[in-house]
């Protein structure tokens, strides 16, 4: 009971990072039908983002741990948008004006993620970096039951990150917005919607919640290394997809589901099947429904 | 006369690589590029008939190339070399030229089925969640093979260059190369065979409409099925003379960053181009040649170079077209099939 309990606690956890990286592959997709391949490696930027801005708030102003945590956080979700921004700006809308075939769009961002993630590799080397710890880890111990409170941080963030994205999404006129570009791509700006600052509205978000995630999984995993990215965004995006991907809901859905899969996997086999099950899970899932337990499936019409 | 100018051109060209390479005029180095060149000319070739006359998304096209480098590399170090797990010989070495090109094509049978963890899917699936599919079924196969502790788990398998070492005992030849040479011409000449075929139509078909190719009595599914193995197939082919040119394999060379070269060199040549792909491989392993001495850079330029090309000539080098229409002078010496 107890180990069961424990299990969940640490599905959750888990589960979290992949529902926070796995909303910025919703959001674009879900406005613009583009998987966003680069999203893995903007997480991964986005944890060496937290890593330089609490080493230089922490060594050079010497603030104590906990208002480098209160910096820390906009900081990097700041500067991790940037880089999204900036890849949406560089890379993909010069294609959408050209109205360039979507898989071009689907290679450029493959290059990108390859661009980042070896473009770190060349200039920060292939030494790992340790993550400076910001507060003091407690642990508590309930009925058997060890948490941390770094752990039941990152679980009630991913929960009040959901709460805010499906406030925007649903209740905002911006959100309104993004669900209309998704719906209808010509008829957006006919209505008066600025779509080029919506589709920069939408990388904003997605890319400062990967920020989120990294400063959050750096705390956690206090190592980081260029290839961090790649795994982590992969299976990501494979919970955005089996949650049904373009639909926050199910990115949360999808990742929380896939975290306690792994996590219940560990539990029982040994830890080098944890790839081979997540995979073969998400191919079950595909084959049998294939739009996702949320997705919509679209008739193709002659 | 007409007829036979591409077969002689060929054989003489084998001719010339075996004596080059038995002579040692050209040397190691240059013969393991030459050596890559094919293995990417069967991979890109194998690729651009699902990403290219398909329209499908492939991007896993390194885990099937996996299964057919472990499958025929076991196979032939159980056969012909003595081995810590598999034991002795089980055949006579001298026997190994003959049943080598057997091994190599058991390797390609294995990855084809392997291709129906893909093939399958696909019959509901398509775009973007098949794309994730191949993904998924790139990954599975590097987890299983890692998993697998008697052929080395994730430190790899190695034993292959005594097999290549007692083919070049029993008749002093260079085999390699002529073996890579050999497939490459085959798995291109398949390729074109099958995609000029009436039966192979029915591949673009799919790709131009799905419905309509139902309509008009195209069997998409079979026809899916058949271009996903035989796509995934030939991938373990080359996969097989890729493990017994190193000589050793590891699941980490099969990653995904592999299937992202592959993919690279498919759109890099244009899809649905055969002679695109061929001459996209050539340019692409003389490219990360040349780029060597960059190291980890290398790996930031030509995503780079990929990006330029999405953006500035998105179909490709060669776009949908075959080297005879921009060399229509080509057409006096082979007969070239639409």
């Amino acid at each position: 009971m107890e180990s069961l309990v424990q299990n969940i606690l640490n599905a959750l956890q888990w589960g979290s990072f992949y529902a926070l990286i796995a909303l910025g592959y919703t959001l674009v997709y879900g406005v613009l039908t583009l998987i966003n391949f680069a999203h893995g490696d903007v997480f991964m930027v986005g944890a060496y983002i937290a890593f330089f801005v609490s080493t230089f708030l922490l060594t050079t102003l010497g603030l104590p741990g906990w208002g480098v945590l209160i910096l820390a956080i906009p900081l990097t979700m700041f500067f991790t948008s940037l880089v999204g921004v900036t890849l949406e700006r560089v890379a993909y809308r010069p294609l959408r004006r050209k109205g360039a075939h979507r898989l071009y769009v689907v290679i450029t961002a493959l290059m990108a993620g390859l661009i980042l993630e070896h473009a770190n590799l060349a200039i920060l080397g292939a030494s790992r970096k340790a993550f400076p710890s910001l507060i003091e880890e407690q642990v508590y111990n309930i009925g058997g039951v060890v948490f941390t409170n770094l752990k039941l941080g990152v679980i009630f963030t991913a929960a009040a990150v959901f709460v805010l994205l499906n406030f925007i999404v649903t209740k905002t006129k911006i959100g309104m917005a993004m669900r209309a570009i998704s719906y209808d791509k010509f008829a957006v700006p006919l209505m008066g919607i600025p779509i080029d600052q919506i589709i920069v509205f939408t990388f904003i978000l997605g890319s400062s919640m990967a920020g989120l995630a990294g400063l959050l999984f750096a705390m956690s995993y206090p190592v980081l290394e260029p290839y961090m990215g790649a795994l982590i965004g992969w299976k990501a995006f494979i919970a955005a997809v089996v949650g049904g991907i373009g639909d926050i809901r199910g990115a949360f859905i999808g990742g929380f589901l896939l975290g306690a899969v792994e996590i219940m996997v560990v539990a029982v086999f040994p830890s080098t099947y944890r790839d081979l099950i997540a995979f073969s899970v998400l191919l079950i899932i595909l084959a049998v429904r294939p739009t996702g337990l949320f997705g919509v499936a679209r008739h193709t019409k002659i | 006369m007409k007829r036979y100018n591409v077969q002689i051109i060929l054989a003489v060209a084998l001719a010339i690589l075996a004596y080059l390479a038995q002579e040692e005029i050209i040397g190691k180095y240059a013969l393991s590029v030459l050596m890559f060149m094919g293995i990417n000319v069967i991979l890109s070739t194998s690729l651009n008939l699902v990403n290219g006359y398909m329209g499908e998304f492939s991007c896993g096209h390194a885990g099937f190339m996996a299964v057919g480098a472990y499958v025929s590399s076991v196979l032939g170090v159980m056969l012909f070399a003595k081995d810590k797990v598999f034991g002795p010989a089980l055949l006579d070495p001298s026997l190994s030229i003959w049943v080598f090109p057997l091994i190599v094509i058991i390797g390609g049978i294995a990855a084809a089925l392997a291709g129906l963890l893909v093939a399958i899917p696909s019959f509901k699936t398509r775009g973007d969640y098949l794309a994730i599919i191949t993904i998924a079924a790139n990954y599975i196969v590097i987890s299983v093979v890692e998993n697998i502790d008697t052929i080395g788990g994730a430190r790899g398998f190695m034993g292959m260059k005594s097999v290549v070492k007692a083919m070049g005992k029993t008749i002093d030849m260079p085999w390699m190369p002529i073996w890579v040479f050999i497939f490459t011409i085959l798995s291109v000449w398949i390729i074109r065979r099958f995609i000029s075929s009436t039966f192979g139509k029915g591949v673009p078909a799919i790709n131009q409409d799905e419905i309509a190719a139902e309509i008009m009595s195209v069997n998409t599914n079979k026809m899916k099925m058949v271009a996903f193995m035989l796509s995934s197939g030939l991938a373990g082919v080359a996969g097989a003379l890729f493990a017994y040119i190193l000589g050793y394999v590891n699941p980490g060379s099969f990653t995904i960053l592999k299937s992202t070269e592959v993919l690279v060199m498919v759109y890099l040549g244009g899809m649905g181009s055969l002679s695109g792909s061929v001459l996209s491989a050539i340019l692409f392993t003389l490219l990360l040649e040349a780029l060597r001495p960059l190291q980890i850079i290398k790996w930031v330029v030509v995503p780079f170079l990929l990006i330029l090309l999405m953006q500035f000539r998105p179909e490709g080098i060669m776009g949908n077209r075959e080297l005879p229409d921009f060399f229509p002078r080509l057409k006096r010496f082979y007969a070239f099939k639409d």
